[in-house]
């Protein structure tokens, strides 16, 4: 792995007395690290984590070498983000909505870098387009449209083809690994799609409970576990909890 | 032309020190962005519309009764029944400053972008300065429809008060951004169920704001609490200007000392509950 972007050390979440994480530490370096597991194996907060809106118990997250809890602006101006389960305000079109984010990250040549942006995600004739009309496919394409504007070195992406057909989900796919050869991005991606996990990720970890419990290449992981692909040790391990 | 800590070459050099600080501190470009964001509903937005002229208009048609009613049948009192008019207005003034911060926050609930927001560099102070900026174009905007309207329909100026009515209303302002910072934290804490409070928290200083009768009607111990509120220092200002043509000094110089430490003491627990919903995970889920 490059050098890593992102370290994790140790960290824990406890909500009341529930454990969200117990001691998770990993890197991330550059290219695309699935994030697995079942539902509620801490996916979500972790990268909720990550994004700085949920503090830790325990344990640090290290950006470019400078601790998340000390300077959260310098590295939330690198790190961008998509997830299916935040939308973005209804009201403002397509073109309103990715104006207000290039400003909140200071981005000069607004209008330019909103072109290019609309013609990667194919929504250049949605511009003007009132968000709440548009369809869930457009919606995802609108979400990760924000997630690249603002060039970010790090981003997350949770479930960013969950609801998409086929079709659109593998134009979305198409359009992040084009992203991740261009720019040289650190990617954290969750999924619930195994085929998509095993065609995307360059390195996959594991969670459950809250716990890593592999990682590794998809190749690594399904040998390990003496499965035949990775749906199959998903399904193994999520019927052990 | 001196060169004393008073002279404007001085206070220049000053600001220009002081600059490269606030800038660190606060991103210009980051709070326009986040009120163009907010002006750009108001485009096609009847709701949003109506909550500048509809509502303080009709706010404006009741009152506006209920003064005519009692200069009919209270002749002896007319500076008394005409304050009804101006209270009324700077009522609306404190009423809409406190809703210019609460309701856009609710507005970032209910479109479930408060991740979107503070995912970005956006700090929580960047936040709340949009708002505040927001809530003085809304009361900008309402207070101009309410003299407007007074003016026009019941030949009532809010101007015989004079000029010392704009440090009043910016310290009404002020008192508003207070309990709109108190009732966000409070939102942003509890939930959904705890919204409601985005209209009803201003309603509970409203007794002791002592917007439409003098302080003195009050029981002793509710005077004394009511002393602790700024709006009641403002009102009972703006009485006395109509009252007796002087300007209340004293009530002004209360108004501003509470405000500021109220404000300050607000801020910081806003910025105290942003820190404990982080440490509980609320912030994510703020809305559900």
């Amino acid at each position: 792995m490059s050098f890593p972007t992102v370290e994790i050390a140790g960290i824990e979440k406890r909500f009341g007395r529930t454990q969200g994480l117990a001691g998770v530490s990993f890197e991330l370096g550059r290219g695309i690290t699935g994030l697995l597991g079942p539902n509620g194996a801490g996916k979500t907060t972790t990268i909720q984590m990550l994004l700085g809106l949920v503090t830790p118990t325990a344990g640090s997250i290290r950006v470019f070498g400078l601790d998340l809890a000390t300077h959260r602006e310098e590295i939330l101006q690198q790190v961008n983000f998509s997830s299916t389960y935040i939308s973005m305000p209804y009201s403002l079109t397509v073109e309103e909505n990715l104006w207000v984010v290039a400003k909140l990250y200071g981005m000069r040549d607004v209008q330019r870098r909103i072109d290019e942006v609309l013609k990667k995600v194919e929504m250049e004739d949605s511009r003007a387009k009132v968000t709440r009309r548009l369809s869930s496919g457009q919606m995802t394409r609108l979400a990760l449209a924000k997630a690249i504007l603002t060039e970010p070195k790090i981003l997350f992406l949770d479930e960013p083809t969950a609801s998409l057909d086929p079709d659109i989900a593998h134009k979305i796919r198409a359009l992040l690994k084009e992203v991740r050869r261009s720019a040289g991005l650190s990617v954290l991606y969750t999924s619930h799609n195994m085929k998509e996990m095993e065609e995307m990720s360059d390195r996959i970890i594991f969670l459950q409970k809250g716990r890593i419990v592999a990682q590794g290449t998809a190749q690594e992981i399904t040998q390990r576990f003496g499965q035949r692909d990775l749906e199959d040790v998903f399904l193994k391990l999520a019927r052990e909890r | 032309m001196g060169y004393g800590p008073e002279s404007p070459s001085c206070r220049w050099r000053i600001a220009y020190r002081l600059w490269p600080i606030a800038h660190r501190l606060m991103k210009i470009h980051r709070i326009s962005a986040l009120v163009q964001r907010h002006l750009f509903l108001y485009r096609r937005s009847l709701p949003r519309l109506m909550e500048i002229f509809y509502w303080p208009f009709l706010d404006l048609v009741v009152w506006g009764f209920i003064t005519m009613y009692l200069m009919r049948h209270q002749g002896e009192l007319p500076g008394v029944v005409t304050f009804f008019l101006g209270a009324l207005i700077l009522w609306d003034v404190l009423f809409r400053a406190q809703q210019g911060i609460t309701i856009s926050f609710l507005e970032e609930i209910w479109a479930r972008n408060l991740m979107n927001l503070f995912a970005s560099p956006l700090t929580p102070g960047e936040f709340l300065a949009a708002t505040m900026v927001l809530s003085i174009f809304k009361v900008t905007a309402v207070a101009v429809v309410m003299a407007t309207c007074a003016l026009v329909f019941y030949d009532y100026n809010v101007f015989i008060i004079g000029l010392s009515l704009i440090p009043f209303v910016l310290n009404l302002i002020i008192a508003g951004w207070i309990i709109g910072v108190l009732t966000t934290s409070i939102i942003m804490r509890f939930g959904q169920e705890a919204e409601v409070l985005a209209w009803g928290m201003v309603f509970l200083f409203q007794p002791i704001s002592c917007v439409f009768y003098p302080i003195e009607i009050l029981p002793k111990w509710l005077q004394a609490i009511a002393w602790g509120n700024p709006a009641a220092h403002i009102f009972e200002g703006m009485r006395g200007v109509l009252n007796t043509s002087v300007f209340p000094a004293e009530h002004l110089a209360w108004a501003m000392g509470l405000n500021l430490l109220y404000l300050v003491g607000m801020v910081g627990w806003f910025h105290h509950t942003f820190n404990v919903c982080k440490e509980q995970g609320l912030l994510v889920r703020v809305g559900e």
